[in-house]
C-alpha cells in the first residue's frame, strides 16, 4: 500500500468519524446514540490499525485491537445494558434545538480546522490532515454534554471526546506509548463501571437521569 | 554529643510534639491526662527557656538543618541571642501557665471533654518556639501557621457559644490577612536576594547577604510591617483581639496576650534590624506612630470595657504600642547613626516585651482564677472578692501594679527606659523630628495615667467593696497549682523590678549585634543597684532602694495601726440617711470610668439612655431608672464594616456563576477553552 492511498484511507475514516461525531449530536433515540458511538469505535479501530501498518508501528496494532475490545464491544454491551436495566430508551429531550446544535457544531469544525492551519504546514506525518478532524470531534463531543439533559447521554458525549483525543493522538504523533494507552484504556473501563454505579444511584435518589434535577443539590442562600 | 542551646530547644520541642500525639490515647482518663500533658508542657518549657537565656547569655549562634520539609528547600533552624532572648520570655511564661493549668484546666473536668485543649496548648507552644528557631521563610511560615491554627482552635474550645465562633471565625481571617502579607514580604526579599526564578533566596542567611534597592525593601518592611502588625493587634488591625482573648480559656488568653503577640514584635525586629538592615528614618517613624496610637487607644478602650478579660485584652493592645515606641525609636536612631541610643531604645523595647509577658501572663491568670471561682467576667457583678480570695488579689494587685508602671516593679523600668531614650531624641539631627518626638512622650506618659487610673478600676470593682451580683456563688480560693504559677510570675516581675541593670547586662549581646552598641558598662556603672542608663549625672533609678522604703512605710503603717488595738475602729456604713442602702449602691465598673468617658468620648460611638418609670402617686420620685449604655468602635463602622460589605456583596454576584446545573459549568469549561485556543493560538 503506498504512502498515499493510505492518506486517503486515513482521511476518509476522519470524515466517517466526524460524521457520527455530527450524527451523535442530533440522534434523539437512546440506542441509536450507543449505535452511532459503537460505529465511531469501529472507524476509530480501523483507522489506528491502518496508520499502525503505514507508519511501521506496530504497537498501534494492539492499541487498535484494545480499541475495537473497549469500544465496539464492551462499552456498547455495558451501556445497552444500563438502558434496558433503567428503562430510559425514551426520546431524549435537548437543551438547544437541533438546527442550532448543528450549526454550532460546523462553527466548531471550521473554528478547529482554522486553528489547526498552522500545524498542518509544519507537520510530515501521514495523519497531519485529520487532526483538525479530531480537535473537532472532541469539542462535539463537549457539547453534546452541554445540549443533552440525560445522564446517559452525557456519559456517551464524555466517552465520544475521549474517542477524539485518542484519534488526535495517532493523527498527530503516531499514537501515545504503550502504556499510557493501556492507562487510559483502564480509566475509560473503570469510569464505564463507576458511572453504572452513579446512575443507578441517581435513579433511585431523584427518580429520574435528567441532570436538571441535580441542580436542587445546590446549597440555597 | 554536646549539649548546645539548640539541642536544649530541640529536646523541648519533641517534648510538646510527643505530648501532643500522647493526649489522644489517655482520652479515657481525663484527670490523669491534664497532670501528665501540662506537667509535660512544663519541663518543656523549662528546657526550652534554659535554651534561651543560655544563647543569650553566651551570646553564641547555633544552626542546624532538618532533613524534612520540601524537597531541595530543607528547613533551617538558629538560635542566635534574638532568637535566645524571645525564646526565654516565650517559655519562662508558658512554665508559669503550664503549671497554673494542671489546676485551671480541671474546672472543666466533669463538664466537657480536655483533649482537645491540651493538644492544641502543646502545638501552640510547639508552634510559638518554632516561629522563633526558623531561619528560612518556609519553615517560619509553616510555623507561624501552626501557631495560628492551634490558637484558632484553642479560642473555639468552647464553641457552643456563637460569640466563640464568631471571635475565632474573626482571628482566623485577621490571621490570614497578615499571613498573606507575611508571605508576600518574604516572597519580594528572597527574590532580590536569590532571583525571581529559583527559590535559593528562601534562606534567611540569603536574605542578610542581599543588596536590597531602598524602594524594594521599603515595599518589603511595609509588607512585613502590616502581617506582623496584625497579629500583634495594633491599631486598626486590633479588632480581632478583645474578640478572641476573652473567650479562650484563661490559661490560653495569658498565653495569647503575653507572649504570642510578642512573636510579631520578634517579626519586626528580626525582618529590620536583622534581614533587611539599612534602612531610612521613616521606616521607624512609621512604627512609632502606630506604636503610640495603640497605646493610647488602647488604654481608652481598656477603659471602657467591664469585662474583665476584655480589659486586659484591650491592654495588651496598649502595652504593643509601648513596645513598638520603643522598637520605632530605635530604628529611627539606628538610620541616624546613632547607636547607642538606638541601642536604649532596643533594650526599652524588648524589656517592655519581656516584662508585658510577665504582668500581662499574671493578670490574665488572676482572672481566670476569679472566672475559675466565680463563673462570672463582668465586673459589675463582682466584688468583695479580697476576702474569699487573698492570694488572688494580692497576686492580681501585683500584676495591676506592674502593668500601670509604679515603682518597685517591672513595668516601670521599662517605661522608665522608653521615656529616656524619648528624652534624648533631641540629640537627632532633623528638626522636624526634633519638636515632633517630644509629643510622643507626652502621649505616652497620658496613656501611663490612663492604665493606672483603669487598673484602680479593674482591682477595686473585682476585689473591693462588697460582691454586687444578684446571685451570690460560693467562692473559693484557687487551687495549689494555680497558685504556684502566679507566685512564680509575681516573683519574676519583682525581680525584673529590682535588678533592671543585671538584665540589660544579660540583653548586651542583643543590642551589640543588631545596632553595633551596648549599653550595658554605661547601665550598671554604679553597681547592681543603680541603673542609669546613659549617664549616671543624667538620670538614675534604683529599684531595690524604691523597694526597701516602701517596705519601711509599710512596716511602720502596720505597726502603727496593729500594735494598738484601738486604732481600727469597725462601724457600720452612713447612708446619707437613706436608710435603705444595697450592694447595687456602689461604685461600678461603668461610673468609674464616666469623667474619662465624657473626655475622651468623641473617640467612641457612645449611646446612652436613662429611662424612668415614674410612679403614679409621686411623679418626682421614679418607681425605677433603667440606664442603657453601648460603646462601640468607630474603627469598625469605618474601615472593616465596608470591607465586609463589598466582599459579602462580591461573593453573592461572584456566588450566581454557581447554578447547580451540570451544563452551566460545562459551558464554562466550553468557553474557557475555546478562549485559550483562540489566544494561544
Amino acid at each position: 500500500m503506498n504512502i498515499h492511498i493510505a492518506a486517503q484511507i486515513n482521511s476518509f475514516l476522519a470524515a466517517f468519524v466526524l460524521l457520527t461525531a455530527f450524527g451523535m449530536l442530533v440522534q434523539r433515540r437512546m440506542y441509536g446514540l450507543v449505535h452511532l458511538f459503537t460505529w465511531q469505535g469501529l472507524f476509530l479501530s480501523l483507522n489506528t490499525a491502518v496508520v499502525g501498518y503505514v507508519a511501521q508501528r506496530h504497537h498501534l496494532y494492539i492499541s487498535s485491537v484494545l480499541t475495537l475490545a473497549l469500544k465496539v464491544i464492551l462499552l456498547p454491551y455495558i451501556l445497552h445494558v444500563l438502558i434496558q436495566r433503567l428503562k430510559v430508551h425514551k426520546e431524549i429531550e435537548t437543551v438547544v434545538n437541533v438546527p442550532m446544535t448543528m450549526l454550532i457544531g460546523i462553527a466548531l469544525v471550521i473554528f478547529s480546522y482554522h486553528l489547526m492551519s498552522p500545524v498542518r504546514e509544519l507537520s510530515t506525518l501521514v495523519t497531519r490532515s485529520t487532526l483538525a478532524v479530531a480537535l473537532a470531534t472532541v469539542m462535539i463531543g463537549l457539547l453534546m454534554m452541554i445540549t443533552r439533559k440525560h445522564a446517559v447521554t452525557q456519559i456517551i458525549g464524555f466517552l465520544a471526546m475521549e474517542n477524539g483525543l485518542f484519534f488526535a493522538a495517532t493523527s498527530a504523533t503516531y499514537g501515545m506509548p504503550l502504556v499510557v494507552e493501556l492507562g487510559v484504556a483502564l480509566d475509560i473501563l473503570i469510569a464505564a463501571f463507576i458511572f453504572g454505579i452513579f446512575f443507578f444511584h441517581i435513579h433511585t435518589t431523584f427518580d429520574s437521569l435528567d441532570v436538571e434535577q441535580m441542580a436542587r443539590l445546590k446549597e440555597e442562600d | 554529643m554536646t549539649i548546645t542551646p539548640i539541642g536544649t530547644v530541640s529536646c523541648s520541642l519533641i517534648l510538646l510534639f510527643l505530648s501532643a500525639l500522647l493526649v489522644p490515647f489517655l482520652r479515657g482518663r481525663q484527670h490523669f491526662l491534664i497532670n501528665i500533658s501540662f506537667t509535660l508542657a512544663s519541663i518543656a518549657s523549662l528546657l526550652g527557656a534554659v535554651g534561651g537565656i543560655w544563647a543569650v547569655g553566651s551570646g553564641i549562634t547555633n544552626k542546624l538543618v532538618l532533613p524534612v520539609g520540601l524537597p531541595d528547600l530543607p528547613f533551617h533552624l538558629r538560635i542566635d541571642p534574638l532568637a535566645g532572648f524571645f525564646l526565654t520570655v516565650i517559655c519562662l511564661l508558658s512554665l508559669f501557665v503550664s503549671v497554673y493549668s494542671i489546676g485551671y484546666v480541671k474546672g472543666y473536668l466533669g463538664k466537657r471533654p480536655v483533649t482537645s485543649l491540651a493538644i492544641f496548648y502543646c502545638l501552640f507552644l510547639a508552634g510559638m518556639l518554632m516561629v522563633v528557631l526558623a531561619d528560612d521563610a518556609l519553615f517560619f511560615l509553616v510555623a507561624w501557621e501552626v501557631m495560628a491554627a492551634a490558637s484558632y482552635f484553642l479560642v473555639m474550645f468552647e464553641d457552643e457559644r456563637i460569640e466563640n465562633r464568631r471571635a475565632a471565625f474573626l482571628y482566623i481571617v485577621v490571621a490570614h490577612v497578615g499571613a498573606i502579607a507575611i508571605l508576600l514580604s518574604f516572597g519580594v526579599m528572597a527574590g532580590l536576594a536569590g532571583g525571581f526564578e529559583s527559590f535559593s533566596g528562601y534562606t534567611f542567611d540569603a536574605m542578610r547577604q542581599a543588596q536590597m534597592p531602598v524602594q524594594w525593601a521599603a515595599a518589603a518592611f511595609l509588607l512585613a510591617f502590616f502581617g506582623f502588625a496584625a497579629k500583634a493587634g495594633v491599631v486598626p488591625l486590633h479588632v480581632w483581639l478583645p474578640e478572641a482573648h476573652p473567650v479562650a480559656p484563661s490559661n490560653v488568653s495569658a498565653l495569647m496576650s503575653g507572649v504570642m503577640l510578642k512573636t510579631a514584635i520578634y517579626g519586626i525586629v528580626r525582618v529590620t534590624f536583622d534581614l533587611i538592615k539599612v534602612f531610612p528614618w521613616w521606616w521607624g517613624a512609621v512604627v512609632l506612630i502606630f506604636g503610640l496610637i495603640s497605646a493610647v487607644m488602647g488604654v481608652l478602650y481598656a477603659l471602657m470595657q467591664h469585662d474583665l478579660k476584655r480589659l486586659l485584652a484591650y491592654h495588651s493592645v496598649e502595652n504593643i504600642g509601648i513596645i513598638l515606641i520603643g522598637v520605632g525609636l530605635s530604628m529611627i536612631f539606628t538610620s541616624f547613626h546613632m547607636p547607642l541610643l538606638a541601642a536604649l531604645a532596643l533594650i526599652a523595647g524588648l524589656y517592655h516585651t519581656l516584662n508585658h509577658a510577665m504582668f500581662k501572663g499574671l493578670l490574665f491568670m488572676g482572672a481566670g482564677a476569679v472566672l475559675h471561682a466565680t463563673h462570672e467576667r463582668n465586673m459589675e457583678e463582682m466584688g468583695g472578692l479580697i476576702h474569699s480570695m487573698p492570694w488572688t488579689a494580692a497576686l492580681f494587685l501585683v500584676g495591676c501594679v506592674s502593668i500601670s508602671a509604679l515603682p518597685p516593679f517591672n513595668g516601670f523600668v521599662s517605661e522608665w527606659l522608653t521615656f529616656q531614650a524619648f528624652l534624648l531624641s533631641p540629640a537627632l539631627p532633623s528638626p522636624l523630628l526634633k519638636l515632633l518626638i517630644p509629643l510622643g512622650a507626652a502621649l505616652l506618659a497620658l496613656t501611663g495615667a490612663l492604665a493606672a487610673a483603669c487598673f484602680v478600676k479593674a482591682f477595686g470593682v473585682t476585689f473591693l467593696g462588697h460582691w454586687r451580683g444578684h446571685h451570690n456563688p460560693r467562692v473559693q480560693e484557687a487551687g495549689l497549682t494555680m497558685r504556684a504559677g502566679m507566685i512564680l510570675a509575681a516573683l519574676t516581675c519583682l525581680f525584673l523590678g529590682l535588678v533592671p541593670t543585671a538584665l540589660i547586662e544579660w540583653m548586651d549581646i542583643l543590642t551589640e549585634q543588631l545596632v553595633g552598641a551596648k549599653i550595658g558598662t554605661t547601665a550598671g556603672t554604679f553597681g547592681w543597684m543603680w541603673l542609669t542608663p546613659i549617664a549616671p549625672d543624667r538620670a538614675s533609678y534604683s529599684g531595690s532602694i524604691v523597694f526597701l522604703g516602701i517596705l519601711v512605710v509599710v512596716a511602720v503603717a502596720y505597726f502603727l495601726l496593729h500594735v494598738k488595738t484601738v486604732a481600727i475602729h469597725r462601724a457600720p456604713v452612713w447612708d446619707c440617711g437613706f436608710e435603705k442602702i444595697n450592694q447595687r449602691m456602689q461604685y461600678n465598673a461603668t461610673s468609674f470610668s464616666m469623667p474619662i468617658r465624657r473626655v475622651f468620648g468623641f473617640l467612641f460611638s457612645i449611646r446612652e439612655q436613662v429611662k424612668l418609670t415614674p410612679r403614679a402617686a409621686q411623679p418626682v420620685f421614679p418607681k425605677k431608672i433603667n440606664y442603657y449604655l453601648r460603646i462601640r468602635d468607630r474603627l469598625w463602622g469605618w474601615l472593616y464594616k465596608p470591607v465586609v460589605e463589598i466582599s459579602f456583596r462580591l461573593s453573592r454576584r461572584v456566588g450566581k456563576l454557581q447554578q447547580g446545573r451540570i451544563q452551566a459549568y460545562l459551558i464554562y469549561s466550553f468557553i474557557t477553552i475555546i478562549v485559550l485556543l483562540v489566544f494561544s493560538r
